[in-house]
């Protein structure tokens, strides 16, 4: 369960979104729309704890929590199943064998990351997911670069591993996902509107 | 933590890694200073710790830039962040990391590149021994800079500014505890500051490294 109350976020010290109040349940996945800019990746980043929100609380199970970024964090010197294994030590989890065959990267496993295409590269940032084995996930476009056939890889992934094992995911995407038991949030209503002028200093610092 | 140590130390020895890049740039150092300075053997034995000792200081500062850095470009140090390590421990980790990868190859080489500059005898196991409790004070120091410029673009050259001034100390107290080891006179002092500050950097940096770490990756 993922509650969200009163919360209020900021951007380098100026305001972007506020009064949000939403709630997940367990199994349950939640789409943020709204245009470029509107605030949908520092509401991510916010949920995850990478900054505090100016207002409002965020309450999740502890130690549930999981972030991914535009940027997947591959490291390109190293393998896929290296890349893998890493993320798995570190949550101090094994990676299950079945992960290859949910993100079709089977073929892929022993070769250098950096040899990859941008999309198989994306595949292996998903597939992070599926081996830190977190409960709640907070996704910032996870299906950019990718082809149709993967983007229903990763639907499915989230369907039938994540939300059905009780998992939560807070989707932040431009893309039909083809996830349609999920929720819609349009962010349009609660973004600030920015005078420019604030009391913040930090413009200046 | 562990798994960060053994990535880091694993991406360190793989191509395009950057280990051994300190060290052949510490050993050019060194045979580059007799042609500037001429072949008397007895200037070069004077000068010859401070010089080892600059040089690895230099040598340890050209690899700082990437303990960080390379994470933060593609995404790895926010991931890192959010994963159940304390970045406390990242610091710790990154450092000893940064360590292994350069400050033990530039102990185990000094005493060999010493004969280059006419080491007098007494001192090579000083140079060994300084370099060994100095070189992780340099490590950890060098790793809160780099995470003090990390997200700067190109901020490699201020990271030097910022951590050059604090690794005075260091110098110091190695350098002399060398010279004062080559003349036969009692080291104890410098050497226990030496130490002293090692300890001090490693018991007081990561935490603010993770501070720094926190703000920047806001």
């Amino acid at each position: 369960m993922l509650e969200v109350r009163d919360f209020a976020i900021e951007r380098s010290g100026l305001p972007v979104l506020s009064g949000l109040n939403f709630s997940v349940a367990a199994g349950d996945a939640l789409i943020l729309r709204g245009p470029n800019g509107i605030g949908k990746t520092t509401l991510l980043r916010t949920l995850a704890g990478l900054q505090e929100p100016s207002a409002g609380t965020c309450t999740f199970p502890p130690d549930e929590g999981a972030y991914a970024s535009h940027a997947d964090g591959i490291k390109t010197a190293l393998t896929v199943q290296e890349n893998l294994a890493f993320w798995g030590d570190v949550y101090g989890n094994a990676v299950p064998d079945a992960i290859w065959d949910w993100f079709d990267l089977g073929d892929l496993r022993d070769r250098f990351a950096g040899t990859l295409s941008a999309g198989q590269k994306r595949r292996v940032g998903l597939a992070r997911l599926g081996v830190i084995g977190r409960k709640v996930l907070f996704l910032d476009e996870p299906t950019v670069s990718l082809d149709g056939f993967s983007v229903k890889l990763f639907t499915q992934f989230l369907r039938d591993q994540h939300l059905a094992s009780g998992g939560i995911a807070v989707i932040a995407t431009h893309i039909d996902l083809g996830l349609d038991e999920a929720e819609t949030l349009d962010l349009t209503p609660f973004a600030t509107s920015v005078s420019g002028a604030t009391d913040s200093d930090e413009a200046f610092l | 933590m562990i798994a960060l140590l053994l990535r880091d130390l694993r991406l360190a020895t793989r191509a395009g890694g950057g280990f051994g890049l300190g060290l052949v740039f510490f050993l050019i150092v060194v045979v580059l200073v007799p042609f500037g300075v001429g072949p008397e053997t007895e200037i070069l034995s004077k000068i010859a710790a401070g010089i080892l000792w600059v040089a690895a200081l230099l040598a340890a500062l050209l690899s700082l830039d990437r303990i960080f850095a390379l994470d933060f470009e593609d995404g790895a140090l926010t991931l890192i962040a959010t994963a159940p390590i304390p970045l406390e421990a990242v610091g710790l980790a990154k450092a000893i990391a940064h360590w292994l990868t350069t400050g033990l190859a530039l102990t185990v080489a000094a005493p060999v590149l010493g004969v280059l500059l006419q080491l007098p005898s007494g001192a090579y196991g000083f140079v060994a021994l300084t370099l060994l409790l100095g070189t992780p004070a340099l490590s950890m120091i060098g790793t809160f800079g780099a995470a003090l410029t990390v997200g700067i673009r190109r901020g490699g050259l201020l990271l030097s500014l910022l951590v050059l001034p604090l690794y005075i100390p260091t110098l110091i107290f190695g350098a002399e505890a060398v010279r004062r080891g080559a003349q036969g006179l009692d080291a104890t002092t410098p050497l226990l500051m030496l130490g002293g500050i090692t300890a001090g950097a490693f018991a007081m940096l990561p935490f603010a490294t993770a501070a720094v770490l926190r703000i920047n990756l806001r």
